[in-house]
């Protein structure tokens, strides 16, 4: 594809790129996975991928690891074209469609095996057990791990690598609370060293925590690429809850903000107690109830959304990218 | 942001060195507990099995060398030989070969690999060492524990070839050895044939079976009455070549042309199981394998060089028929009485007397004067001649044939009976089986049929 004339800024910008992908298309038969992707991921970023089942996550994923080329496009990892199959630079590491482990092998075993391919020994082993929190299992067969220990020892295996590219698809599946804590910091520990880190999930507030930029794609399609702050901001309306001591006046007090929407129960197809507010409305207009409540004498003892305000962009766009248009197509 | 993290890398990465993606493969196959249950199968097995049967009083004679187990240590490899050519080495390619792409199919770990190495051609070359390095290891296990079992039980004493000549402990023990040798070739073209349906049929229990279902379907047809270039173009043939090897003259026209076409078979098949998994596309997570993919990369190839292997047997050899006549017959039987003959003499203490000097001759008779002398079959009918130094008297014995499709025969006396008439003889050191009351034979099917 042609491309744009690159300004001595957009050179900068260049080197520091872990992933630039331009015009990125890929088909499998009539399927078509990616239809002009275009990425940008720096160096350092932990970056979120994002969208319905079939957006053409995995496919991307795939594409960063090497795993298969683009019919259409440039696609650019840690500075080097990426024109074939397999043929990425070195420094890059992760995992699709799960950690891919040897259930007969130990978690030892796994990694020195992974440690010899790359011609290294076997050194790091041990601090990469430790840092996803499976020291103690070092040499226990992975045949007994349960889901979310075969994700930790599939991010060890990916650090055993010293990556300055990592791509997990799902990498918090099964994870209990102190596993997805040992994720989190190895993550964003890697990031703080440079490291991009890649990373699809369907759980929201992971991304929420973990990831400065988004990208969410819907039927191959990118519907929105940026920080996050930005997508929350793009993002209109959201629905709160607010546990109110009187709710007949916070309802009738919510009634007359400009821009408020009072939610009855069906709106968002859950219950609520008797002292609970649902409203939908921009934060400004927030901003406003909240003041006109404690005019009012109304005390606000707790304000939550009730849709993180990342799931709830999340929904807004990819229904919109989903949803048939007027004359009929997707 | 380090240093190092802004340092441009080198494009397209190498792959993986060799050596550690064979060592890899190859850890993970022995870390699978069939194969390690196998692996003390195959090294145990045998010898204790061998060490057991050779002391008790009632022999395996319906197998190859059975009979022979309690005299010398060298029979009981070639039991061990004779049952693993028919069911164990096409189970063990199976449990190997057969699986060990399929494996990386079940547990989803293509892509892994495939980033952790980063060269298909790697994978396979890796994957087709490892799987015959472990069949090696499975095969020499069979063979050592039955040459172990056997000479420690029995003893390093000669053996009875199949044409009734006495094999030296050193003569017996090279032919053991090469005939152990001659069979590796067609296990390795089961290997390529288990590599192919793995390949082929991804996660789908079938890839597994392929070797397994093939030795069934090839010991069938060694039943069957197949033209003789049918029979020795079929793999399974070399399971049975290395008989040749214990005549005097050995008969190595069956064992090299078995070799030669497992060998090829082997190539072909590993050359088309390369084929189908660098056109893989490992992106496609619905991958199991196709029935148009087997039939168009595996089946019609196969079948297309066997045809070929056939036109080039029957254009070399100029063998015909089913390879059995008459005339074969009668050379093979007269030879094997005449080395035994001279055998039981030496047990009985009677007087020395050399092969040339009985001058025995014999003459077959299938089924009487409608039938052809031609074909296998249990309704053979020898009647043996031979002279004995200083006597004008002309001996004669009977002998019924059980012939078998693959050229091997049971001979069974029919008196008199101070020569086959009983089925041990006395001697000075006790009792012992009559070399003359039964015995084995084996003729050379590739050579043109003789006339009779």
């Amino acid at each position: 594809m042609g491309r744009m004339p690159e300004t001595p800024s957009d050179d900068r910008m260049h080197e520091t790129l872990a992933v630039r992908a331009r015009g990125i298309s890929k088909s499998f038969g009539e399927v078509v996975a990616l239809d002009g992707v275009d990425l940008d991921i720096a160096q350092g970023q932990v970056h979120g991928l994002v969208g319905p089942n079939g957006a053409g996550k995995t496919t991307l994923l795939g594409l960063l690891l090497g795993l298969a080329e683009a019919d259409r496009g440039d696609l650019e990892i840690l500075g080097s074209p990426v024109r074939r199959t397999l043929s990425v630079p070195d420094g890059i590491a992760g995992f699709v469609d799960g950690p891919g482990l040897y259930p007969s092998l130990t978690s030892w075993q796994n990694l020195a095996a992974l440690a010899r391919l790359r011609g290294d020994g076997s050194d790091g082993i041990g601090d990469a057990l430790e840092q996803v929190g499976l020291s103690d299992v070092a040499h226990d067969r992975v045949r007994g791990f349960s889901l979310g220990m075969r994700q930790r020892l599939g991010l060890a295996a990916a650090l055993l690598t010293r990556p300055r590219l990592l791509v997990l698809d799902e990498p918090a599946n099964g994870l209990d609370p102190s596993g997805t804590r040992h994720v989190h910091r190895v993550l964003t520990g890697l990031a703080a060293r440079g490291t991009a880190v890649v990373l699809s999930s369907h759980r929201m507030d992971d991304l929420a925590a973990l990831c400065t930029e988004v990208t969410l794609l819907a039927t191959g399609r990118v519907v929105f690429s940026g920080p996050v702050s930005k997508l929350v901001a793009e993002t209109s309306d959201l629905d709160y809850r607010l546990r109110i001591s009187d709710p007949a006046a916070a309802r009738r007090v919510a009634a007359e903000v400009p821009g408020l929407r009072v939610l009855e129960d069906d709106d968002l197809l859950r219950r609520r107690d008797a002292e609970t507010l649902l409203v939908r409305g921009a934060v400004a207009v927030l901003d406003d109830l909240v003041a006109r409540l404690v005019g009012a004498g109304v005390g606000v003892r707790e304000l939550a959304p009730v849709v993180a305000p990342l799931e709830a962009a999340f929904l807004a766009l990819t229904a919109a990218a989903t949803t048939p248009s007027e004359d009929g197509d997707l | 942001m380090t240093a190092a993290a802004v340092t441009v890398p080198r494009a397209g990465a190498r792959p993986a060195p060799a050596w550690p993606s064979y060592r890899f493969e190859l850890t993970k196959l022995l870390a699978q507990w069939p194969i390690r249950l196998a692996l003390l199968a195959c090294w145990l097995g045998p010898g204790l099995i061998v060490a057991v049967i050779s002391q008790q009083s009632s022999l395996p004679a319906d197998t190859l060398f059975g009979r022979y187990m309690s005299q010398t240590g060298w029979a009981g490899p070639l039991v061990i030989l004779s049952f693993s050519g028919s069911w164990i080495l096409p189970l063990l390619t199976s449990l190997v070969a057969g699986d060990i792409f399929a494996t990386e199919d079940r547990l989803g770990t293509w892509r892994h690999l495939l980033v952790a190495v980063r060269s298909p051609r790697r994978i396979f070359v890796a994957k087709a060492l490892a799987s015959l390095t472990v069949i090696m290891l499975l095969a020499v296990g069979l063979a050592a524990s039955g040459i172990v079992g056997g000479l420690a039980a029995v003893g390093n004493r000669p053996l009875v070839g199949l044409d009734g000549h006495l094999l030296a402990p050193g003569q017996a023990a090279t032919a053991v050895l090469v005939a152990w040798a001659s069979v590796l070739a067609p296990t390795l073209a089961f290997a390529a044939v288990g590599l192919l349906g793995s390949v082929a049929l991804g996660r789908s229990p079938m890839g597994l079976v392929i070797p397994a279902l093939l030795a069934l379907l090839l010991q069938i047809a060694q039943l069957l009455p197949l033209p003789v270039v049918v029979r020795v173009a079929l793999p399974s043939y070399a399971f049975i070549g290395w008989r040749g090897l214990f005549t005097d003259p050995a008969q190595t026209g069956p064992v090299l042309i078995g070799v030669t076409v497992s060998l090829v078979l082997a190539v072909a098949a590993a050359a088309l199981a390369y084929r189908l998994f660098m056109r893989r596309d490992f992106t496609d997570l619905a991958y199991d394998g196709s029935g148009r993919r087997v039939l168009v990369g595996a089946v019609l190839p196969l079948a297309a060089l066997f045809a070929v292997t056939v036109g080039v047997i029957a254009g070399a050899t100029s063998a015909s028929g089913s390879g059995i006549d008459g005339g074969k017959l009668d050379r093979s039987l007269a030879t094997a009485f005449g080395h035994l003959y001279r055998m039981q003499t030496a047990e009985l203490h009677r007087p020395g007397v050399t092969e040339a000097q009985l001058r025995t001759s014999a003459a077959c008779d299938k089924g009487g004067s409608l039938v052809a002398n031609v074909g296998a079959g249990n309704d053979w009918r020898c009647v043996v001649t031979w002279r004995l130094p200083g006597s004008a008297a002309v001996g004669s014995s009977i002998y019924q044939l059980d012939v078998s499709p693959d050229g091997h025969y049971v001979a069974d006396g029919d008196g008199p009976q101070e020569v086959n008439g009983f089925f041990q003889v006395h001697t000075a050191t006790g009792d012992v089986p009559n070399p003359l009351w039964q015995f084995n034979g084996s003729i050379d099917l590739p050579t043109p049929i003789s006339p009779s």
